[in-house]
């Protein structure tokens, strides 16, 4: 008994609700960029099930490219929040909020 | 079987992906983001990507966690309240909560997903597979990832270097 298409689309609907969650109340800059990490995984995870179950494996591909994206945007990400943390000592969201005044 | 698999393997993902989210503490938010990446990556073996799992652990848990890892070592970030509610973030939620539990209920009592086809035995196993695809069918994809990681690393490079302020020289 394999589980079902629904299975998967509601686990990946949940894992992107988690990371949504953490995005929307965490004030960690770092946090949340894993949070992000979280959603991209919970797509990856639908993109696999639906290529899967519909015999094609289109999806897998796009997955590779998602993939590659990510690792790209995590280095730059993360080189943004060390030059922020050098210019202002701190990376709580609260505080980083100088476009706001 | 599969089915007991596939439970197991999402709670775990499941209990993880909350622990990132609701554990004070940076590095255990990596590292649970590692059990959660590896939960992930299970289900993709479930799901007959076993490249796709492989890649997963290696760029994810390899090279992602551990630059996370490092930039927590790097920045010193005690203290202070590591959640948030104000009136926007709870409004947030609650909206994206109902929206998530409509798309949900519609999925379910009336959704018309294909019906399940037992994935084929050899399908998805082969890197061949994967590497004829890439250059052939998603070529220049493949080719604007290239530049686009070209250009990450350049913009990393330009990023990372301390900048001198031009009111000092």
């Amino acid at each position: 008994m394999t589980p079902s298409l629904n299975a998967y689309v509601i686990l990946s609907a949940a894992l992107f609700a988690i990371g949504f969650l953490g995005v929307l109340i965490r004030r960690n800059t770092l946090v949340i960029y894993m949070c992000l990490e979280l959603m991209l995984g919970a797509a990856t995870l639908a993109l696999v099930a639906f290529s899967r179950f519909n015999g094609t494996e289109d999806g897998d591909i796009f997955v590779f490219f998602i993939l590659t994206v990510a690792a790209a945007e995590v280095a730059v990400g993360l080189a943004i929040i060390v030059a922020l943390f050098r210019l202002r000592q701190t990376i709580q969201v609260d505080e980083l909020d100088s476009l706001k005044r | 079987m599969e089915s007991i698999a596939f439970v197991i393997l999402s709670a775990l993902t499941l209990a993880c992906a909350l622990g990132v989210v609701l554990g004070k503490n940076a590095v255990n938010g990596a590292m649970c983001m590692l059990l959660c990446l590896a939960g992930i990556a299970g289900l993709f073996v479930q799901l007959r990507a076993f490249l796709l799992a492989f890649v997963l652990i290696l760029v994810y848990g390899g090279a992602v966690v551990m630059l996370f890892l490092f930039i927590v070592m790097l920045l010193d970030m005690q203290g202070g309240q590591p959640w948030r509610f104000r009136r926007a973030q709870v409004v947030g939620t609650l909206v994206s909560a109902a929206l998530l539990i409509c798309g949900l209920n519609l999925l379910t009592v009336r959704g018309r997903l294909p019906s399940p086809v037992p994935p084929a035995a050899g399908v998805g196993s082969s890197l061949s597979y994967y590497a004829y695809q890439l250059f052939t069918t998603y070529m220049l994809p493949t080719q604007v990832i290239g530049f686009l990681l070209l250009i990450a690393m350049l913009g990393v490079i330009v990023l990372s270097r301390r900048h001198r302020d031009p009111a000092d020289s």
